[in-house]
C-alpha cells in the first residue's frame, strides 16, 4: 500500500471514519433483508421505500466521512 | 373510449408537442455554439478542448456528471426494465447508491493524479504509473469498445421519442446527431457542460410533475404497487421467465445484488465519466459532489416508478422502450409531452457529446501520440481528437441502424462487463503498483474472453449468467464473474512472475501524487503536460 494509507496522521484525522462508508454497501447487497413488501410506508411496500430511504441516508454519511475527514486546506 | 384508443387517437396529433421539441432543441443548439465562448481559453489544446481546462467548480461539475451519468439510459430504459420485468429494474437505485461511497474513496486520487501529471485519459495514467503503451493501449481500446454502444443507447433514447411523436425514419436522428457533431467539434466539453445546466432542469421538472401528477390521477401509490403485483406475474421477460414484484428466488437476489455491485464499480470506470471528474478543479470538488450527486439518484428512482405506472394506467405497448413515452402522451397536454419529450432528447445528447469527447481523447493520447505520431504536439492532439469526435458518432449511428434496439438497457450492460475488466489497471493501481503489468493484460483478457462469452452464449438477451460448475450454483451478473477471473488470474500471474525473478516496478508516478500537499495551493495550477 502507498504510503498515504498508513499515514493517519497526515491530514490530523482517523482514517476509522472509512469504515462509515461500508454500511450502504452492507444495507443494500444483502438483498434477502430487504425483499418483503411489510411494513409499508404510505401504501408503498418495505422493498421500494427501503432503497429510496438509503440515498438520503448514504448521502448523509457521505457528508459526515467528508466533514471528518478533509485536508485542512479545504476547510474555511 | 379504451386506453387503447386513447393512445390512438393522441399519438396523431403532435404538432403542438413538435413545436415545444424543436424550439427547446433550437435554444440547445445555439448554447452549444456559444459554449466556445464560455471562459475563453485557446481550445487549439486539448487540456482546454477535452477537458475545459480542468476549471469547473462544484456546481458545474455537479450539472455535468448529473448529466453526464443518468442519461437515456435513465428515462427509457430503467423504467421499461420495470414495467417488463419488474423488481428486477430497480437495481438502478442500490446501483447509484454504492456508487457515491465509492466514488468518494477512488476518485479524488485519480484526479490528484492526473492533474499532477497532466493526465487527460485514465489510459493516461496506466501507462505512467505502469510504464507500458500496451497495456495503455489495452485500456484505452477497452474504453472505445464500450463506450460505442453507450452513445448508441443515447440515440435510442432520441430515436424513442422521435417515434413517440410519430416521426418515423432515420433522418431526423442524422440531423440531430449532425448538430451535435458540429457544436462538440466547435466547443468541446464546454457545450454539454452548458447544456447540461439547461437539460438537468427540464427533467427535474418534467420527472417531478409527472410522480405528483399521475400517482395523483391513478389514485394514490398503494393503487400503483397493488395493479403492478397483480399485473407482474402474467408479463414475459426477453428470457421468457415472468417478471416479478419482488427479487423472490434465490438466483434472483443474486443477481440482483450482483448487478448493483458490477455496475456501481463499472461506471466511473467510463471514459465518459473520468473525463467529468478531471475536468473539475480540485479532489474537494469531486468529495463535494460525491454528496450532492445522490439527489439524481432519488430522481431515477422516481422514474423507475414510472414503470409501474405506466402498468398501472394500462399501458399496453409490445416495446417496453415505449412505457414512460405513452404514460406521457396520454397524461400531459401536448405543450407538456413536446417538453418532456424534448427533456429526454436533450438528455441523450449530454452525454452522447461526453462520451465522443472521452473516446476522442483516448484515441488522440493513447493511439495517434502513442503509436502514429510520437511526436505530435498539443495543436496536433487536439486536431485529431476533435475529428475522432466525429468518426466515434458516426459508428455510433451505424451500430444503431445495424443491432436491434429491444432492451436498449442490455447494450449498456455489455458495455459495462468490458470496461469492468479495467478495474485492476485503474483503480488497484491507484493503490497499489503491486500488480506486474502482464499479469494485468493476462487478467484484462481472461475476463474479456469469460465475459463476452457468458453474454454470447445467451444471445445477449440477459446480463444475468446462472453458474452450475464443479458444485458452485451462483447467479450473478456476467461482469462480476468475469472481474472474479480477471482478478484470480491477475494476482497468479504477479505472484508466478515475481517468483521467477521478473519483478516489474517501473512507475512514472510517485506517492506524493496521489493527495493534496499541505501546500499546494487550492486554485488551479496549469498541468505540466508530460510529452
Amino acid at each position: 500500500m502507498c504510503r498515504s494509507m498508513r499515514d493517519p496522521g497526515r491530514h490530523g484525522h482517523s482514517r476509522i471514519w472509512y469504515v462509515l462508508l461500508a454500511a450502504p454497501f452492507v444495507a443494500l447487497l444483502w438483498v434477502p433483508f430487504y425483499t418483503r413488501t411489510s411494513p409499508k410506508l404510505f401504501d408503498i411496500p418495505f422493498f421500494y421505500w427501503y432503497q429510496f430511504a438509503w440515498v438520503p441516508a448514504t448521502a448523509l454519511i457521505v457528508w459526515l466521512v467528508y466533514l471528518a475527514t478533509r485536508p485542512p486546506e479545504t476547510r474555511p | 373510449m379504451t386506453v387503447a384508443a386513447v393512445f390512438k387517437e393522441q399519438h396523431s396529433t403532435h404538432a403542438v408537442a413538435i413545436v415545444v421539441f424543436v424550439v427547446l432543441f433550437l435554444l440547445v443548439t445555439v448554447l452549444g455554439f456559444v459554449a466556445a465562448r464560455w471562459r475563453r481559453a485557446d481550445l487549439a489544446g486539448l487540456n482546454e478542448w477535452g477537458l475545459a481546462g480542468r476549471r469547473f467548480g462544484s456546481v458545474v461539475t455537479w450539472f455535468l456528471l448529473g448529466g453526464d451519468l443518468y442519461t437515456a439510459y435513465t428515462f427509457i430504459a430503467v423504467p421499461a426494465l420495470v414495467f417488463g420485468a419488474g423488481a428486477v429494474g430497480f437495481f438502478a437505485l442500490p446501483y447509484t447508491v454504492i456508487l457515491y461511497p465509492f466514488v468518494f474513496l477512488v476518485m479524488p486520487r485519480l484526479w490528484q493524479v492526473c492533474h499532477r501529471r497532466g493526465y487527460v485519459t485514465p489510459a493516461d495514467f496506466v501507462r505512467g504509473r505502469y510504464r507500458s503503451r500496451s497495456l495503455a493501449l489495452v485500456v484505452a481500446l477497452t474504453g472505445l469498445l464500450a463506450t460505442m454502444p453507450y452513445i448508441a443507447l443515447q440515440l435510442v433514447g432520441i430515436q424513442v421519442v422521435l417515434n413517440a411523436m410519430g416521426i418515423n425514419g432515420d433522418w431526423p436522428l442524422v440531423i440531430a446527431f449532425a448538430i451535435l457533431a458540429a457544436y462538440t467539434y466547435q466547443s468541446g466539453l464546454r457545450a454539454p457542460a452548458l447544456i447540461a445546466l439547461v437539460k438537468d432542469t427540464l427533467i427535474y421538472v418534467t420527472i417531478l410533475v409527472a410522480v405528483i401528477y399521475i400517482p395523483w390521477k391513478l389514485g394514490g401509490f398503494g393503487n400503483i404497487f397493488d395493479a403492478a403485483a397483480k399485473a407482474l406475474p402474467g408479463k414475459k421477460t426477453p428470457t421468457g421467465a415472468p417478471g416479478a414484484f419482488l427479487p423472490g428466488k434465490e438466483a434472483a437476489k443474486q443477481a440482483y445484488a450482483t448487478l448493483a455491485l458490477g455496475s456501481a464499480l463499472a461506471l466511473f470506470l467510463y471514459p465518459h465519466a473520468i473525463t467529468g471528474v478531471l475536468s473539475s478543479k480540485s479532489a474537494d470538488v469531486i468529495r463535494r459532489n460525491s454528496v450532492l450527486l445522490p439527489a439524481y439518484t432519488f430522481l431515477l428512482g422516481l422514474i423507475a416508478l414510472l414503470g409501474y405506472m405506466a402498468i398501472a394506467a394500462g399501458v399496453s405497448t409490445k416495446n417496453p422502450n415505449f412505457a414512460v413515452p405513452d404514460l406521457f402522451i396520454h397524461y400531459f397536454p401536448s405543450w407538456f409531452e413536446g417538453f418532456a419529450f424534448a427533456a429526454i432528447a436533450i438528455g441523450a445528447l449530454v452525454p452522447a457529446a461526453v462520451m465522443s469527447i472521452a473516446a476522442a481523447n483516448l484515441f488522440s493520447r493513447n493511439v495517434w501520440k502513442d503509436y502514429v505520431r510520437p511526436h505530435a504536439d498539443d495543436r496536433e492532439e487536439a486536431r485529431v481528437a476533435r475529428i475522432a469526435s466525429l468518426v466515434v458518432k458516426v459508428g455510433a449511428l451505424l451500430f444503431v441502424i445495424v443491432l436491434p434496439t429491444k432492451y436498449a438497457i442490455d447494450l449498456q450492460l455489455l458495455g459495462g462487463v468490458w470496461i469492468l475488466q479495467t478495474l485492476p489497471a485503474i483503480i488497484v493501481g491507484l493503490f497499489t503498483r503491486w500488480f506486474h503489468r502482464l499479469a494485468l493484460i493476462a487478467g484484462w483478457a481472461a475476463g474479456m474472453a469469460l465475459g463476452t462469452w457468458m453474454a454470447a452464449d445467451q444471445d445477449l438477451k440477459s446480463s444475468v449468467y446462472a453458474l452450475n460448475w464443479a458444485g458452485i450454483h451462483f447467479t450473478a451478473y456476467e461482469a462480476v464473474f468475469a472481474l472474479a477471473l480477471n482478478l484470480i488470474v491477475t494476482v497468479v500471474l504477479t505472484a508466478l512472475l515475481r517468483a521467477v525473478g521478473l519483478r516489474d516496478a517501473a512507475d512514472d508516478t510517485r506517492a506524493d501524487d496521489y493527495y493534496e500537499l499541505r501546500h499546494e495551493p487550492a486554485r488551479h495550477r496549469e498541468p505540466e503536460l508530460a510529452h
